[in-house]
């Protein structure tokens, strides 16, 4: 088992991109960690002169907004919240849709049949518009966002699960385990799931940057938490000067950017690392 | 007659499997409604000022809110059935003719937005899987990875910045030069002027994902025998691409056209707020600005019913540009 994983991890060092994708995230995660350090005092305190372009003072490396707030202690901030909340949601809607998706896909039948209309219910609705009417009724703030995210994320999981536990689940392995007695859970947990780990891993990695997507498009629209920064807040507030100081927009927008982008290089790597045949397809 | 009778069959199969998944929108539609902070009775009692608790019982015994919930579930329905999702205290409107107001604004954004993304990314699909491996679809498999990961909100502020703010080319946003009162060809020019940057910044991230399926099937059908056939009749590269290769290749797209409806209205909503265009994600935002959750989720639920009708008629077309799913059935 662990020498195709070992491949794997060996194919993963060797892409350039997907490398460069970690090494950025670990980069913007060790400065959201140590953000309280760094920026002790609340970003949102004012600290200078207004409307300083970046360079212009080095003391405020990215210049100040229109009431004289850092913007890289508010990008540094931002990107707890922003981390935060995608890693989160994605972990809680991963372990939902893979709850769901292998309770439909092992059982099969009845439980499968409703499991299916619940997913099929979730892939109908806009999940964007959802998620803005479930952060509006439960009032925003960053656990209301991270389950709300989970909520509307978790259904591509459990697609994915159903399939590859359905696929899994007639092969002699999987029948041996049965024939000694292993209970349902045990099976699920110990036989069917390394095998689909890979899928689970790729998925969530992507997973993550829509996350990081939606959280920033909420807070833009002004349905963040009310009380701390984030990258969308802070290109939301930045939209007023966008004519005379279009600086506030696109500096938060390219954290934005570059860490959804290092996500999915990351995922895309994943990919490659884990289905080498098929990335020789691909390229 | 044999086609018609098959696709009203086709039609009669969609309604009667998205039965269930209807039901399920309406219930978590209602319980939303439910879950929602204060009342019809609480907003009217709101808005003319003063309220004592007897009259906010008798506005809640008037609207039937002391009813147990299954008698306001079944009032719920009832209303739908009759068109009616409630009224807007904020408007003074109904529901209904609010987002009949604004569906065409959101629907003419989203259709330019798909078509433009279909265009251009099945273009950069097939240049990619014509120069594939070499320096071409590299630089093009960058791009694509580039657009996946831009915000649409951010892009469209950025573009903002550079086509209205710099270069003063297209207007900041709104649906149309205000009193113009424009018909025919320059009304349409007008339209499209003002569309134009917010149906690119939602277009972006579904050019990435047509360009890297168009790719994909492009290569895969292209392996095919009968294009070695093709090739081996001595057919030009050209009619072998267009007609052998791309037709086939484009079923997966339609499917994934479809599927993308949804997404596309929750991306509406956001780019409307940017360009503030007055449509249906406009209304939603204001609706969640103003606690209209009557709004809000009479939103919801007229944009899942979209996403259902064009599920079936993404169905219908597919049987219809692909004789072998309808023999299936």
């Amino acid at each position: 088992m662990s020498t195709p994983r070992h491949a794997a991890l060996q194919r993963f060092k060797r892409n350039p991109t997907a490398m460069a994708g970690l090494l950025f995230l670990l980069a913007v995660a060790t400065l959201a960690l140590i953000a309280p350090l760094l920026y002790p005092g609340d970003p949102l305190a004012m600290e200078a002169e207004p409307l300083l372009w970046p360079g212009q003072d080095w003391q405020y490396p990215l210049g100040t907004d229109a009431l004289g707030r850092d913007l890289m202690a508010g990008i540094v901030h931002g990107g707890r919240v922003s981390l935060q909340v995608g890693v989160l949601a994605s972990l809680f809607g991963v372990l939902l849709g893979l709850s769901i998706g292998a309770l439909a896909g092992y059982f099969g039948g009845r439980i499968d049949y409703a499991l299916q209309r619940l997913i099929e219910i979730f892939q109908t609705m806009p999940s964007f518009v959802l998620l803005v009417a479930l952060v509006a009724i439960a009032q925003p703030s960053v656990p209301t966002l991270i389950f709300a995210i989970a909520i509307i994320s978790w259904p591509t999981v459990a697609r994915l699960v159903r399939a590859e536990v359905r696929s899994i689940r007639e092969r002699e392995y999987i029948l041996a385990a049965r024939s000694v007695g292993y209970s349902h859970l045990r099976i699920i947990v110990r036989e069917v799931l390394p095998n689909i780990l890979p899928t689970l891993i790729v998925t969530a990695s992507i997973m993550v940057a829509s996350a990081v997507l939606m959280e920033s498009a909420l807070s833009f629209m002004g349905l963040g938490d009310p009380n701390q920064v984030s990258w969308g807040s802070l290109i939301g507030s930045g939209r007023e000067q966008i004519r005379t100081a279009w600086y506030l927009t696109a500096i938060p927008g390219l954290a934005i950017f570059f860490t959804v982008l290092a996500f999915n290089l990351i995922g895309d790597g994943l990919t490659d690392a884990f289905n080498p045949t098929q990335a020789q397809g691909r390229r | 007659m044999k086609i018609l009778l098959t696709f009203s069959h086709a039609i009669w199969r969609a309604l009667l499997h998205t039965l269930p998944t209807m039901l399920g929108i309406l219930l978590i539609n209602f319980l939303l409604l439910q879950l929602a902070p204060g009342d019809a009775a609480d907003v009217m009692a709101g808005e003319s000022g003063s309220a004592t608790q007897e009259s906010l019982a008798a506005l809640r015994s008037q609207f039937g809110l002391d009813q147990p919930m299954l008698v306001q579930l079944w009032q719920y329905l009832s209303n739908l059935a009759h068109f009616n999702l409630g009224h807007s205290p904020r408007y003074g409107a109904t529901v209904e003719s609010l987002i009949s107001q604004r569906l065409g604004t959101t629907l003419t954004l989203m259709l330019l937005a798909l078509v433009v993304s279909l265009a251009v990314g099945i273009a950069l699909g097939m240049l990619m899987a014509h120069w594939q491996g070499r320096w071409p679809d590299r630089v093009l498999s960058v791009c694509s990875q580039f657009f996946y990961s831009v915000p649409g909100f951010w892009i469209g502020l950025m573009l903002i910045v550079v086509f209205s703010v710099k270069l003063g080319w297209l207007p900041t946003g709104g649906a149309g030069t205000i009193g113009a009162d424009l018909k025919g060809w320059p009304a349409l020019l007008d339209t499209l002027r003002y569309m134009a940057l917010p149906a690119c910044s939602l277009a972006l991230i579904y050019i990435a994902i047509y360009a890297r399926l168009t790719r994909a099937s492009m290569l895969e059908a292209g392996a095919q025998d009968y294009v070695r056939t093709a090739t081996a009749k001595g057919l030009s590269p050209w009619v072998i691409t267009f007609k052998h290769v791309l037709r086939n290749a484009l079923l997966p797209i339609t499917t994934m056209a479809g599927l993308h409806l949804g997404g596309m209205l929750g991306g509406a909503v956001v780019i409307e707020t940017v360009f503030s265009l007055p449509g249906l994600g406009r209304l939603a935002y204001d609706a969640v600005m103003a606690r209209d959750y009557n709004v809000l989720l009479g939103i919801l639920l007229v944009s899942s019913l979209l996403v259902i009708v064009t599920n079936v008629l993404v169905d219908l077309l597919q049987s219809w540009l692909d004789p072998r799913i309808r023999s299936h059935r």
